[in-house]
């Protein structure tokens, strides 16, 4: 225990063991919400207290946490996150994705594959993938009882039909264990394909809407698509500007106001990765060069 | 005119449905052929809008049973049935149109989604056959294929009707439930959709249940007509029959009551 005044992990024991039984049951019933009684927690809605909430359900002295915002360990939400567990938690944290056993993430998933021993958890603004087609929460609960999802296609239709293409990029709706129609949080469709048949234990967390769901190890994920429209992840003609990586999700950097830009891998850690191995991107210095210059100063 | 078989398509018996202690409607009975159009009518409050509300399954009644002979199982007791087998057939084999296209229609997309939709609920998935088909019956209901993309909101309510019907017909339904379908209308847009409904329940062979007030719109469409009045069917008989020899003193009143240009 480090901070005195508050329970390990911040949350009181009763309410962890009521989020880990909800854990089970989303676990047990993959895709499905379960509701949990969501607490306050010491950030606003919006910016973690579901994911939070899972998280310190679930860990434990001996784990390693890394939590990611955007693909990047070091953007605020990021950091407080991280010293908010080290503090109550007293676990070690770290930026690399190896090394990491919970994940606690917003927007992506690791471009590094992950393992049976690690757990991701998903921070959800929206659980509720019918939330836009159908406003009543009475009806979705009885749409996903019935298995009644012909209103998710709508929603794709209308993209194809206006766009040319399914134009949703993010929070692409999945079916997953070919059961239950799920929300896989703001990632980009991406990384969908690494919601599929994962070895991690992925598990979301709904703070405002007060939901927990669950996608166990191995377990099918299908994102929807027409048969003559299948789905597609995104594409881009550059490679990361900096360790000249072609297969990861990259963020578009503009760099000054005459339409210079640069794209660059949103996952920082894999970026840093390949960069200490040697690769160099266009725009790019080498590893040791950077040390060199890092050191100078 | 057609030879109208022998088997119902629907057998109402005894439908009662209280809100409280207060009554919608109370012991109807009739039976329904295939082929046929019965029109409801009445005034405001009389219990015809619960009455439909009930047939097709929107409203569990207090007591009375619906049967439907379905297409592949034989008769069902609607409200024996389970949950998704009613709600699958209401998807499939009826349909309804409301007195407002608000009701009936997703305003936010477009109109070949709206038409898909019910296609999309029944497995449907692609894209190229979805929205031929729903062009096709666009220009069924006289709506120009360029209007597709169109958001029900920029179509006039007469439009907006006519898309309603289209998104109720694209899965080949036999039975047909209509809530004052006519209502809000000016006359001439009214005379073309009577004109175009009469045409595809005749060529589609469908089924009609129509409630209105208006017994002009009764008499152009309607088979046979029951008339309600606080709750109970006063009067049934053949449309021509009811308005022009009407029995019961409140079917008199009504008839009397039209006004003559």
């Amino acid at each position: 225990m480090t901070d005195t005044g508050y329970n390990y992990a911040y949350l009181d024991e009763q309410t962890k063991r009521m989020i880990r039984r909800a854990i089970l049951k989303a676990v047990a019933v993959p895709g499905y919400q379960v509701p949990f009684a969501g607490r306050e927690m010491p950030l606003p809605y919006g910016w973690g207290t579901g994911g939070i909430q899972v998280t310190a359900a679930i860990i434990g002295q001996d784990d390693t946490l890394k939590v990611i915002d955007q693909g990047a360990d070091d953007t605020t939400n990021a950091v407080s996150i991280r010293r908010f567990f080290a503090r109550t938690a007293a676990v070690k944290t770290t930026e690399k994705t190896v090394e990491a056993t919970v994940i606690q993430t917003r927007h992506r998933i690791p471009e590094t594959p992950l393992t049976e021993n690690q757990i991701m958890v998903y921070q959800v603004p929206i659980p509720e993938p019918l939330r836009w087609m159908e406003p009543r929460e009475t009806e979705t609960r009885k749409m996903h009882a019935l298995q009644e999802y012909g209103v998710m296609h709508v929603k794709l239709y209308e993209d194809i039909a206006r766009f040319g293409h399914i134009a949703t990029t993010y929070d692409y709706p999945v079916m997953v264990n070919d059961r239950y129609l799920m929300a896989p949080s703001p990632i980009p469709k991406f990384d969908n394909p690494k919601l599929n048949n994962s070895p991690a234990l992925q598990l979301f967390g709904a703070g405002r809407e007060k939901r927990i769901y669950a996608v166990p190890p191995y377990t099918p994920v299908k994102s929807l698509d027409f048969t003559d429209h299948p789905f597609e992840v995104q594409r881009w003609d550059d490679c990361c500007a900096l360790c000249g990586a072609t297969d990861s999700f990259l963020d578009e950097v503009i760099t000054d106001d005459k339409g210079g830009r640069m794209y660059v891998c949103s996952d920082s850690d894999y970026c840093g990765d390949r960069r200490a191995a040697g690769h160099v991107g266009p725009q790019g210095v080498d590893a040791d060069a950077y040390q060199r210059a890092t050191a100078a100063e | 005119m057609t030879m109208i078989p022998q088997t119902p398509l629907l057998r109402v018996e005894g439908l009662t449905h209280y809100y409280g202690s207060r009554l919608g409607c109370r012991d109807v009975s009739f039976d329904l052929y295939p082929g046929e159009v019965l029109g409801i009518v009445g005034e405001s409050g009389s219990g015809k809008s619960t009455l439909l509300s009930c047939l097709s399954a929107r409203q569990d009644p207090s007591s009375g049973r619906v049967l439907y002979q379905s297409r592949h199982d034989g008769e069902i007791d609607l409200y024996r049935v389970s949950e998704p087998r009613r709600r699958l057939l209401m998807r499939t084999e009826w349909g309804i149109v409301h007195q407002n296209p608000r009701d009936g229609l997703r305003m936010t997309v477009s109109a070949g989604a709206n038409i898909g939709e019910r296609l999309m609920a029944v497995g449907a998935r692609h894209y190229g056959d979805i929205r031929d088909q729903a062009i096709d019956w666009l220009g069924r209901v006289e709506i120009s294929d360029d209007r597709t993309d169109d958001l029900p909101r920029t179509f006039s309510g007469g439009m907006q009707q006519r898309l309603q019907i289209a998104r109720n017909l694209v899965t080949q339904p036999r039975l047909i439930f209509m809530d004052e379908p006519t209502g809000g209308l000016d006359v001439s847009v009214q005379a073309r959709l009577l004109d175009l409904l009469r045409g595809l329940v005749s060529s589609l062979g469908l089924s009609v249940i129509i409630v209105t007030h208006d017994l002009a719109v009764a008499r152009l469409l309607a088979h046979r007509l029951m008339v309600m009045k606080e709750g109970q069917v006063v009067e049934t008989g053949l449309t021509d029959q009811v308005l022009d020899d009407p029995h019961h003193p409140y079917t008199q009143l009504l008839v009397s009551s039209v006004l003559q240009v």
